[in-house]
């Protein structure tokens, strides 16, 4: 057999390029998204939303809404009394506003109706009277004395402050040969999934159950607090997450339009569909927050780093949302990529009058580790040192490796990352000769393969998945797991098929349906490959022994002398054994269709330290470790930079599918590239400026650079067949990395992102001395 | 006003009586319901509308319905011919141009007009033709790949 036909023939087993298994669905338009679903007969959703960035509701007035043709039911504000959040410590957000709107576009009202028309009538009908209150749109104001607290309970508008202290960082500086204080911006970006939000919502008035099609990547938070909201049992909900069109952390929590839309259908005793537009999918928002780092290295003329204190605050919009997490994540990534005797951390989340921001791929680590990094790109520059030397001086020394911050580093591919980014990039023999208005930059970056901490702690495993056995030989997966395009069920289906050695084409996995599949944490912080992977193991490795033993009753041998080779089980060293289809039926008598159930829990000690004031956040069995270098040309006339290549290289542990994990960091490296080059929200007034594809530049083919991946493969001792996470940890290097490149090309140092020509154009001002 | 639309979908004749102002990504949608068809802005912005029309491709939602008369319309759902799967959608499959999968029909149709006008384009004309369709999972990159190993598998059998 040839290479190519011997691989083929292995699709579906670890480490093997395989196409996804729900691939053809995709590309042949038969995969329906919520917006897809057969909806004959829905009502049609539409919500009003609030004009003003701050306000008091003195009154809502819906009686001509509700007495215009072909409105069946209105809902407020009164409609549902209860907060909700996605953080058990922070719910202070409703689906419909109650007493204040803390944001232009916050949810006031909704109403179904039986078609568009009549439902965008019925909302013009809807008299709303506000007192205006004064709204923050900045951090300085927010938190100003006397400032109108946009939150009661929070006075200052701050919704949390973190101050924390490793080492003793006073020292560290004083050891220093050079100490650098710098302030970084980074403008506010959204996630721009490319599928709208959207929810089926139906509901059942004789037996009181609601069905959910949703756009979420954590069913089980919405059936949470749908069920909270409409204070119904959570046993009379169905959550079902049809096709996904991604999610990149904007739908990790369950958000408003979820709630209105079962707070609709529940009145309107029917089934109710919300289509959000464009507009409103960016108004719902959570996404990285507008961010100030200001940072302080010491370094050691050798590049050794003493000391860091990183200072970070964020514009965290309306409401909580993730914002506590978030804080805490800009200081928790700063351990475990580095050695670094002393670090010092403080954060301040501060509500603001703009929609409210939550988790983005790289939660809360992307702002403060490009900040650190092209602070350590301009120090070793100041001290005549490479960047790649400044970086290998200051790696972890020995694996198993404990952080400050009480976080075990099991695995730690980063050298090898350097070395392979280094030669690929030709870095030795360019960097420093490359042509007048180009330049090459390198960074690195870091992120963890799962948090070992749920939000909701119910003292169950991390993750379940369910392997069902019939009597036609087929294997279903059954996984809670939300595949929002990154490629779960296939990553599941592939580890079964490795344990069980059987055809690929045996299996079909079912997925994210509460009716149907285990419960399942969310797809979020990275954590499905890892801890829904070693689920899969487990559970397939159960299967396994019940098969084998099916297999040795049949052949009349001891069940430890039964070889299992692909799909034949024979005792060993004799033919010709049995086929799967036999065994299988062999498994099933006296006991019917087999449904096994595997299971993974992280160990208590991966999960931060009692002792370490919030180390529950980054808190991880295993980190993913990136280093890349982006070439970049500058054109000086109009201020455009341009990325023309990434290479990068990224320790994920295992690649259980190179085809898979080479996407998911081309994507990764990329998000990083809209961040740094075009992406930003803005608001004037607190009116949203951003709020379409045009406006909010999302990088075109036209403009993005080929970028060339270098799997590394440090085999983590705890992932599945040693896998770890392959979609977060590379985005942050990107903002750094061209930064850096940027200065080759033309001698500056940007430190307000995203790189537009304008900003551009006044650093290059600033660096001719031109007096404007 | 509603008037009678005359065209054929992915090489079906159809008469459909249909509103003035009715666009053409709703009647794919809802009135054919061919659901491949996506929409992911509020108009022009996204590209994953896109469609065929005479071998143009043309967004479905800034098309009214009516433009459409004594056209031909093609589809996602109409590249697969007897269930196989046209090179680019094999390409796209196998070379993973699709994560999410929800840019991809747009894409497919978007490059599928490209290779009808200019069976062997280079990497810049890809890059160029298919620039009105965003994507926010791959990068892109290997969405051009699987362009390209289409347009080789093209190439290797007439």
């Amino acid at each position: 057999m040839s290479i190519r036909a011997l691989e083929k023939a292995r699709v579906g087993s670890v480490g093997v390029r395989t196409p996804l298994i729900d691939g053809v669905d995709k590309v042949t338009g038969k995969a329906q998204y919520t917006a897809d679903l057969p909806a004959v007969g829905a009502l049609c959703g539409r919500i009003l939303r609030s004009p003003l960035p701050h306000a008091r509701i003195i009154s809502i007035d819906t009686s001509q809404a509700e007495a215009l043709e072909g409105v069946v039911a209105v809902c407020t504000g009164a409609d549902c009394k209860v907060p909700f959040g996605v953080l058990p410590i922070a719910e202070n957000e409703f689906p419909l506003a109650r007493e204040k709107v803390r944001y232009r576009g916050d949810p006031v009202a909704a109403v179904a109706a039986v078609d568009e028309a009549t439902a965008a009538e019925a909302l013009k009908l809807i008299r709303v009277e506000y007192e205006e209150l004064p709204a923050y749109f900045d951090a300085k104001k927010a938190m100003a004395p006397g400032a109108t607290p946009i939150h009661a309970e929070k006075p200052n508008n701050v919704l949390r402050e973190v101050h924390a202290e490793f080492g003793d960082s006073q020292a560290g500086f004083k050891a220093a040969d050079l100490v650098r204080e710098k302030v970084y911006r980074f403008a506010e970006v959204n996630h721009a999934h490319i599928e709208l939000n959207a929810t089926l919502a139906e509901y059942d008035p004789e037996r009181g159950h609601l069905t959910l099609h949703t756009t979420t990547q954590v069913p089980y938070y919405v059936l949470l607090k749908v069920a909270q909201c409409l204070e119904i049992e959570e046993a009379h909900i169905r959550v079902v997450k049809p096709f996904v069109g991604g999610g990149f952390g904007a739908r990790t929590e369950c958000l408003h339009f979820e709630i209105i839309a079962a707070l609709l259908a529940r009145k309107a005793g029917a089934t109710v569909r919300v289509l959000q537009t464009r507009e409103e999918t960016f108004l719902c928002h959570r996404g990285r927050p507008d961010t100030k780092i200001t940072i302080k290295l010491g370094m050691t003329k050798d590049g050794k780093l003493t000391a860091c204190h990183l200072q970070a605050t964020q514009l965290g919009g309306a409401y909580a949302s993730y914002g506590i997490i978030t804080i805490l994540y800009t200081g928790a990534l700063l351990h475990g990529i580095y050695d670094i005797p002393a670090i010092k951390h403080d954060g301040w989340r501060v509500y603001t009058n703009t929609p409210p921001c939550g988790a983005q791929r790289g939660h809360g680590t992307v702002d403060p580790r490009a900040a650190f990094e092209a602070l350590m790109n301009e120090m070793a520059a100041e001290l005549g040192l490479d960047s790649f030397a400044v970086r290998r001086i200051n790696l972890l020394q020995t694996i198993p490796f404990v952080t400050a911050y009480a976080q075990k580093v099991m695995s730690y591919g980063l050298p090898e990352c350097l070395d392979k980014v280094m030669k690929a990039s030709g870095w030795a023999e360019r960097r420093g000769k490359m042509p007048k208005g180009r330049g090459l930059g390198l960074a690195c970056s870091h992120f963890v393969s799962g948090t070992t901490t749920p939000k909701h702690w119910t003292g169950e495993p991390h993750a379940v998945v369910n392997l069902r056995l019939d009597f036609d030989g087929g294997i279903t997966v059954l996984t809670g797991a939300a595949d929002i395009g990154q490629g779960s069920n296939t990553m599941a289906a592939q580890i079964v098929t490795e344990v069980l050695g059987v055809d690929w084409k045996r299996l079909r996995v079912i997925s994210a349906d509460s009716a149907l599949t285990p419960k399942d944490n969310g797809s979020y912080s990275s954590r499905v490959t890892f801890m829904v992977g070693n689920a899969a193991v487990d559970a397939a490795t159960q299967l396994k022994r019940i098969l084998i033993d099916a297999a040795a009753k049949k052949l009349d041998a001891r069940p430890e002398d039964v070889e299992c080779d692909g799909e034949i089980y024979r005792v060993v060293g004799q033919d010709p054994g049995l086929p799967f289809s036999e065994v299988a039926k062999a498994a099933l008598i006296d006991t019917g269709p087999i449904t096994v159930k595997g299971t993974f829990t992280s160990p208590a000690k991966f999960m931060g330290s009692k002792s370490v004031r919030g180390s529950a956040i980054g808190a991880t069995m295993g980190f993913c470790y990136a280093a890349q270098v982006v070439e970049c040309s500058i054109d000086e006339l109009i201020g455009k930079v341009t990325a023309h290549k990434v290479w990068v290289a990224v320790d994920v542990g295992r690649a259980l599918n190179p085809l898979a994990v080479e996407g998911q960091i081309q994507g990764g490296v990329w998000m990083g590239m809209g961040q740094a080059m075009s992406e930003e929200t803005r608001f004037s007034d607190g009116r949203m400026m951003h709020g379409n594809l045009l406006d909010y530049r999302v990088p075109t083919m036209a403009e993005s650079p080929d970028i060339e991946v270098i799997i590394v493969e440090s085999i983590d001792p705890n992932g599945p067949f040693g896998a770890k996470e392959a979609s977060e940890g590379m985005l942050a290097g990107f903002l750094p990395a061209v930064m850096d490149a940027v200065y080759e090309a033309a001698g500056i140092r940007p430190d307000v992102l995203p790189l537009t020509p304008e900003r551009i154009v006044e650093l290059l001002d600033l660096r001719d001395g031109v007096r404007l | 006003m509603k008037s009678i639309l005359t065209l054929t979908v992915n090489g079906r004749a159809r008469e459909d009586l249909v509103t003035d102002g009715m666009l053409l990504v709703d009647y794919l949608r809802e009135v054919v319901g061919l659901t491949g068809t996506k929409r992911g802005c509020d108009g022009g912005e996204c590209g994953a509308c896109t469609v065929l029309v005479d071998d143009q491709p043309r967004l479905a939602c800034s098309t009214l319905a009516l433009q459409m008369h004594g056209r031909h319309v093609e589809t996602i759902e109409g590249l697969a011919i007897g269930g196989r799967m046209s090179r680019l959608q094999q390409a796209f499959h196998e070379k993973l141009g699709t994560q999410c999968g929800f840019c991809t029909p747009g894409m497919i149709i978007a490059a599928e007009a490209l290779l009808r006008r200019n069976p062997n384009p280079t990497r810049g004309e890809i890059k160029e033709a298919l620039a009105g369709n965003l994507c926010r999972c791959t990068g892109y990159v290997k969405i051009i790949d699987s362009v390209e190993a289409a347009t080789a598998a093209y190439g290797a059998t007439p």
